[in-house]
Formats: structure tokens, sequence, C-alpha cells
């Protein structure tokens, strides 16, 4: 079987798998990482979502040849050490998830997003997120998720009086 | 007090090498329930750093020397926020402080945690007073503690904010008290006193679900993230017909695929809820078992199949439209005098809407590890169960492959999502047929196909109505025929229309009838079953009848709740017309009912009952000349009693419009001849997130016991968006989904 050298969240890995492997079942059976998760394997509900070189895609329709010397970035990734990313601090903030199978996958897209847009629109959101079902229906809390995460991220000043980020 | 401490933390080192084993300390009667001071058996987690050194005060509350106070929650997650609600509840009655608490999944153990499972929006109404009990027992245990460690009387001291309080100031932690604690008396149940309304202060507030730091960081959590040593990966093909056999499959090639370690035939039972004919491929990962599965062929015996036809279901419906059914379900008054009437208004209508599938984020899988004994007695079977009741898993194992509870070993997972699917088990009987084959741990996950095509669909149906309003413009008959579906000579879930229904009680004249259509499609329980199909016939039917008498609907909903009275005093599960006069006021209050809308934009209100709880709402909506909609808000006044978590209940009522509004749209499953004919997104289409509407939700937190909340928020729903399009366009939708009517979204 061929070997691939892949770096996710940082470390670089060699993977041993078939060619067509999509990159969405080496991140889970193979290196353990099952934050990612499989929802419709045709890149329709966005559950899978990761980043590589920082864009946001759908691991189960990329295959692990495709992303060779490539940066993977999971959900487990996303974090700096114990500090969480804005996003993950404001679902948890926000009480965003109800079954919390999407979550990963919307916050991946997300975090795609912030990246490129320092105060994203409700426009920017509907167009960067359109891809991310989420069957429980919590789209409203994903929206202010993100408003407030990215306005945590901007933030200057914490005002403890009225709780507001200014 | 130093002396204390040292004491305390002797006794946490005693208590650690002599853990307790079974010590049934009391019998609560009645529930059938036991508050047992055992030690836990089987850690669900694996993150038990917090419990070394802890004190067990019953099977659910254990408090650790350092001040964690580790709840368990006992019945299944799949979304509904009951691994966050339980526990709020039995912390509030202890007096903990919720930032103390850490919550983890209890094993399953009927003995010790009572029945373990979730659904029909019961959990919270079945468990909230056993939830009190033990918080209540647990706080107790804690004043008895704190009164022989200060020497004072229990009286003088107060169980709140993790600590115990003497009037002087003086206080003891939880976590000092804790070894202490485990050796006072479990208190009687009849000495339990509960906490009142006014002095709560975790129940009704908002706490962010417990499982949302693992959630936001990807750490396994769900069934199908399980991975154990030496695990394999399977899928299993079933007929695409339901219930078709297996003649012969190329399984000697598919065994030399790559990745492939096995491939074999397993014999069903016919039974879909259990084992139906397949071929299961069990491979080194998902994929080697999905890609090898795309060389399966596979000749199979569809004789026996199902031949199921949608198109030929709604031949047969259309033609009973205007009949009644052979079975009669109540006949009140004299609906036909009333239409006989020239001086009232009759109307007729018939309704379709289609089966749908629970389409839940996380495909049906289960992890199994079976293993050999030496003999059949000393087989084993350990399983990781994303399932709505664990217990059963028990159940299977024993009536399918003949192990005894105790070779059983289940571990509960939380579901991506179940909506009533994960009430049946046969992905479980699967996982373990696999395993048992193999002689290894085995998951067994279904592609996004699998699950489309082998659910247990929600029922289509369809529903001839009559209605007649009188020269004064008030509802005088009523009458249904009601056609579902049956299975094996049985009404399938969600198939039923009850004398109750509404609006039935209610009015002078009303007659209710059935028919059903034998099918072999299974069918099952689906968010509000019955209730969410119901509540879109009748309630776009009394907004029908309101405007052919040229009334409002919001006066003409008020008029045939009538007087407040409960039906069935003392029955949740019976109308309350004065709750739901209320939700209804306050639904339209809130909405603006009666603001005047722009062109093209309109307003529509739908009440119902289901499920205990009373659930008014009203659509905002705008539709175009290419019948483009959009829903702009949804208003929803709710009364299910007080509310555990306001976060959690009020996310529940947004996804509940949410997914009601996902369905009406554009769900619809068919089959023909067999076949399920939708197999994954692209042809079996969901709601995005732009075209999410605003949920404004309102609760009405009456005195009334608390009810569930997971369910009655949806079928309200689909009735509020199809009268508020007949008020914005004259159009009235009376068959779903909507995108079958040229609408988009």
């Amino acid at each position: 079987m061929p070997a691939y050298k892949i770096t996710v969240n940082g470390e670089v890995k060699t993977l041993e798998v078939e060619p067509d492997m999509p990159l969405l079942w080496a991140l889970r059976d193979v290196l353990g990482l099952v934050g990612t998760k499989f929802g419709c394997g045709i890149a329709q509900c966005g559950a899978c979502t990761v980043h590589v070189n920082g864009n946001a895609v759908r691991s189960c329709s990329v295959r692990v040849a495709d992303v060779v010397g490539q940066s993977i970035i999971t959900i487990e990734g996303l974090a700096q050490g114990q500090q969480l990313h804005v996003l993950q601090q404001a679902w948890i903030d926000e009480d965003v998830a109800q079954c919390g199978y999407c979550q990963a996958g919307q916050i991946m897209s997300a975090a795609a997003l912030l990246a490129r847009e320092d105060n994203p629109t409700d426009e920017d959101i509907d167009n960067a997120m359109a891809g991310n079902y989420c069957r429980c229906g919590t789209y409203n809390r994903i929206r202010s998720a993100i408003h407030s995460a990215a306005k945590m991220r901007t933030a200057t000043f914490y005002n403890a009086a009225t709780e507001e980020l200014v | 007090m130093s002396d204390l401490i040292e004491s305390v933390k002797a006794a946490v080192s005693q208590h650690k090498v002599n853990r307790r084993g079974f010590l049934k300390l009391t019998g609560i009667a009645g529930s059938g329930f036991i508050i047992a001071s055992i030690a836990p058996l089987i850690m669900a987690e694996e993150n038990l750093g917090t419990l070394v050194g802890s004190a067990e005060l019953n099977a659910f509350v254990e408090i650790s020397s350092d001040g964690t106070i580790t709840i368990y929650s006992s019945n299944p997650e799949m979304g509904q926020g009951i691994k966050t609600a339980l526990p709020m509840i039995i912390a509030e009655e202890m007096g903990a402080k919720w930032e103390d608490v850490k919550v983890l999944q209890s094993s399953v153990d009927a003995t010790r945690f009572g029945p373990q499972q979730a659904g029909g929006s019961t959990t919270v109404p079945r468990t909230f007073d056993q939830m009190r009990r033990m918080g209540a027992s647990a706080r107790e245990m804690l004043r008895s503690a704190g009164s022989e460690a200060m020497e004072v009387s229990r009286d003088e001291l107060k169980v709140a904010e993790s600590k115990v309080t003497h009037t002087t100031g003086k206080f003891l932690t939880f976590g000092q008290l804790a070894a202490l604690a485990i050796r006072q008396k479990v208190p009687d149940e009849d000495s339990l006193m509960f906490k009142a309304r006014e002095d709560y202060t975790i129940i009704g507030t908002s706490v962010s679900g417990v499982d949302n730091m693992m959630i936001s960081t990807g750490l396994a959590l769900f069934g199908i993230d399980t991975r154990v040593p030496e695990m394999l990966y399977a899928c299993y093909q079933k007929c695409p017909a339901i219930g078709g056999k297996v003649v012969k499959a190329n399984i000697d090639e598919i065994r030399k695929l790559p990745g492939v370690v096995d491939a074999f035939v397993l014999d069903g039972n016919d039974d879909p809820r259990q084992l139906l004919d397949g071929v299961a491929i069990v491979g080194t990962s998902t994929w080697a078992a999905f890609s090898a599965r795309n060389s399966l062929e596979v000749q199979w015996d569809e004789s026996s199949a199902s031949k199921d036809s949608w198109s030929g279901l709604v031949e047969r419906a259309t033609q009973l439209h205007g009949t009644r059914g052979k079975e009669l379900v109540i006949d009140k008054g004299d609906v036909k005098e009333a239409y006989a009437n020239p001086e009232n208004t009759t109307l007729e209508a018939f309704y379709e809407y289609p089966f749908v599938s629970h389409f839940t984020m996380e495909p049906m899988n289960c992890t199994a590890h079976y293993r050999k004994g030496s003999d059949a007695s000393n087989d084993s079977l350990e399983l990781w169960l994303p399932t709505q009741g664990p217990a059963r898993g028990y159940q299977i194992a024993k009536s399918m492959f003949g192990l005894e509870e105790d070779q059983v070993t289940i571990h509960m997972m939380r579901m991506g999502g179940s909506f009533g699917r994960r009430v049946y088990f046969e992905y479980i009987a699967e996982a373990i047929a696999i395993s048992k084959q193999v002689n290894k741990p085995v998951k067994l996950t279904w592609s996004r196909e699998d699950d489309l095509h082998h659910d247990f669909y929600r029922s289509g149906g369809f529903q001839s109505v009559k209605g007649s309003v009188d020269k004064q413009g008030r509802l005088i008959a009523f009458e249904d025929h009601f056609m579902g579906m049956n299975y094996d000579g049985r009404p399938v879930s969600g198939s039923r229309f009850p004398d109750t229904e509404f609006p039935i009680l209610n009015v002078k004249n009303a007659h209710a009838s059935k028919t059903f259509f034998d099918i072999k499609t299974p069918c099952g329980p689906w968010r509000a079953p019955g209730s969410n199909t119901t509540a879109f016939v009748v309630q776009s039917f009394l907004d029908e009848l309101s405007h052919a008498a040229g009334r409002d609907y919001l006066e003409f909903l008020l008029e045939i709740m009538g007087e407040r009275r409960w039906f069935e005093e003392g029955n949740v599960r019976s109308l309350n017309t004065g709750r739901a006069a209320d939700v209804i006021k306050l639904a339209a209050k809130e909405a603006g009912w009666g603001k005047s809308m722009p062109k093209g934009s309109g307003l529509g209100l739908a009440f119902y009952f289901s499920h205990a709880g009373h659930i008014a709402e009203v659509a905002e909506v705008s539709v175009d000349k290419n019948r483009h909609l959009t829903v702009h808000k949804v208003t929803v006044a709710v009364d299910v009693g007080p509310i555990i978590n306001m976060s959690g209940a009020t996310s529940q009522v947004e996804g509940a419009v949410i997914d009601g509004l996902s369905t009406m749209m554009a769900q619809k499953i068919t089959m023909e001849a067999g076949r399920i004919q939708q197999d994954n997104f692209h042809n079996y289409e969901v709601l995005r997130i732009p075209d999410s509407p605003r949920v404004d939700v309102h609760f009405i937190q009456s005195d009334f016991g608390p009810t569930g909340l997971g369910e009655p928020a949806l079928p309200p729903l689909a009735p509020a968006v199809g009268n508020a399009i007949f008020a914005a366009t004259g159009h009235r939708v009376r068959k779903m989904p909507l995108s079958e009517q040229g609408y988009t979204i």
C-alpha cells in the first residue's frame, strides 16, 4: 500500500492507505480523530468539514492522495493548547448544540469564515454556512454564536458591569 | 476544624478501600425505584479522576473531598437536553452550586437508576419527582453530617451553595462533609421535603449543555466515535425492496478486495425490527467496507419483499375522498343534520402528507464485541449503544443470542439525533451478529443511503375532512375520515385518530372514522407521532372554515375552545382549554396578530396540544409571484409547566420550528415496487441556514407539573405556515411537501 505524508494539526503523519481513501476515513479510522463526522459521504451535509491549508473542505470527498504535503486542521486542532478558539467558546456560551453531531463541521466552516472576515454579515454567514446541515435546527444559535465570536475576538474592552464587550 | 478535615480524609481513604456493594437502603413505594447507595459498577466515561475517594450519597450523587459533585445522568441523550436537565433537578434539591457539578452518563442498570429510556417527551414528567428525591435525600444526609460535625441541631442548618451553614454563619463545604455524609442514615422517603418553586436557583435558569465542551472540541462522545482495541469495521447490505432474501452473492470476490477481512451472508428472521437477510462486509476501515460494497453483487429473492407503492396509495385514498371509513371512531350529535341545514356553510377538503425519514445526522451504528467462551454459557457481549432504550440491548441479546443479562455489558452512548428512530434495534442485532461471526469487536456503520432506504418512516396518510359553520359563523360540525397504514395487521405509529382529537370534544356534532391500507414498509414514531400530521390537517381546515364564515381565526379558535375546562381533570395528556386559550392569546399578541400586512405577506395561527404541551404558533410569511416563500418569523407560546433549563427548552422550540419547516418544505419519501426512491441529500432536501426563520419563544410557566418539550412544538408549525400562505396569497395548502406545489424557499 502506498504511504502518504500529510500534516494534521501540526504533526506530520504517514498514512499507509488505499489511494482512494477519503480524508474523512483516514482521520477517523486510521488516526483516531473522530471529531470529524460522517454524515452523507457526498459533500452535502458538511459534518466532515476540516481545513486544508486554511480552507473549509468536505473531508468525505477529498482523497488522502490529494492532500499530500498539505496542512490539515481538524476540530481537535482548533484550540491553541488550553485556549479555546473564540468560536468554541461562543458555541459553549450560546449553548448552540442540541444533539451536537454536526457542530464540529459547523465550527470548522465558521472558523474558515472568521479567518477571512473579521466581522461577517448575516449574508456572509449564509454563504459560508449553507453547506452545513443541522438536523436539530440550531441555525439561529449558530448565527448568533458566530457574531458573538467575531465580537469577542475584536473586543478590546470588557465592561464587567454590563457584561458586554466593547 | 483541621481535626475534622483530617478525619474526613481518613474516612475518605477508608471508603476508597471499602467500596460498598449492593446496599439497598430504602425502597420508594410506587415507582418501583430504589435509592441504592452502591458503587458504580460500570463507568461509562473514562475520566473518573474526581471520583477517586468520592462518597456516594445515592446512585445518582457522589461528592469528592475536593468538592466536586458528580451527578449521574441516567437517561439517553439525543439532543433533547436531558443529560443537563435531570442533573439540574438533583443539584437544585440538594443545594449544590451548579459550577461544582460534573455530569457523567450512568451505566445501564434499571435496579439502580429506574427505567432508562427516552421518548414521547416523557422523561422530565416521569423522572422529575425521582430526581427531586435523589437531590433531597443527598441534601438531608449532608445536613445530618453537618449537624454531627458542628455538633449543632439539624434545624439550625441551611443547605445551599454546596455548603451546610449554621445560623451563626459557621459552615462546612460539601467536600469537607462528603465522607461523613455517607455514614448518615438515608432519610425515609416520606420525610423528604421539596424546595418551593420561588426558592429555585438552578431550575428555570439557562444552563449550557454539559457535553458542550466535548462537542465543541471534537472529543469522542457519540456511538459512532467508539474505538476499541482490535476493532474491525463493517457495513451491511440489505435488499433494496424491504424484506427481500439473499439467494447468492459474490462474497468470494469481495473477500479478496483491499482492506476486506471477511464477507458473509446473514440469514435474517424476516423481522425488520430484528434482523433482515443481508450481506456483511468486514474490513480494516469503514472505507474498506463501504468501498468493497460497490463491487457487491447480490441476487435477491423478492417474493416476500415489500411491493409497496406510494402512487398506488395516493390513488386508493383519493377514491375514498368524501366517504367514511369502515372503522368508526366517534359519532356524536348529528353532523348530517348540520350539513343539511341550508343556513349553515359546509366545506369539504382532502389533505395529504407523505412518508418522511428520521434522517438523523449520525447514521445508525453500533459497536459490538461478542466474545466466545469455552461454551455458550461463557460467551459474553459488550455493546456501545446509541439508542433511546439501552436496556433493550439486554432483551435483544437474550431473545436473539441466548445471552443472560450478566453476560452482557452495555455502554449508553450519546446519539447524534434520533427523533424516534432509535427506539428500534435492528442495527444493534446486525452488529452483534457480525461480531459473533468474526469473533472480534466490530463497529457497524450505515451509509446515508442505508439510513434512508431502511428507516422506520413517519407514515404518510390522507384525511378527508368536512365541517359546517352556522349562520353566526360558529363551528357546528366536524368530520374526519382518517386514512392511515397497517403493518402486520396493526396500525403503524402515528396512524391514529383518537376520539379526543381536537375539536371533537369541543364541537356539538362530530364524526370520525378510519381506513387503513396494508403496507410492508416499516414505520415508527417520528417527532410527535400522529400529531405532526393531524395538526396540519385539522388546524388548516379549521382556518378554512373560519374564512368561509368570514371570521378571524384567532377569535374562531378561542370560541371553539370555549369555557376554561380540563376535559379529564388531573390527566396531563388531556386538553385544558384554559391553558390552550392562554397560549393562543399570547402567541397572537406577541406576533402582532391583526396588524396590517403588505401585499403578498400574511400571518398564520395554529394551536396544537400533544405530549401534554399546549403550544400556539404564529408564522409571518411572504410569498412572491413565483411562489418563493420566505418565513420571516415564527412566534411560539408554550405551556409545559415550569421550565427546567430555559436555554435547553428554548432550543427545543427553535429546533422544532425549523425541523417542521424543513419537513413541510421539501421532504418526501416515496416507494415503488417496495423500494425507497430517495437516497441521500441530493434527492431528500433539507432546510439550510439562509432559510431559517427567526423564532420568538414565550413560556407560560404555569403551576402544573413540568412536562416534556422534545416534540410538542413541532405539530403547530405546518398549519401556521400553511395558514399564513393562505393569508398572503389565497392559496390553500392541503398537501405536503410544499415543493410539490411549486413553492421554493
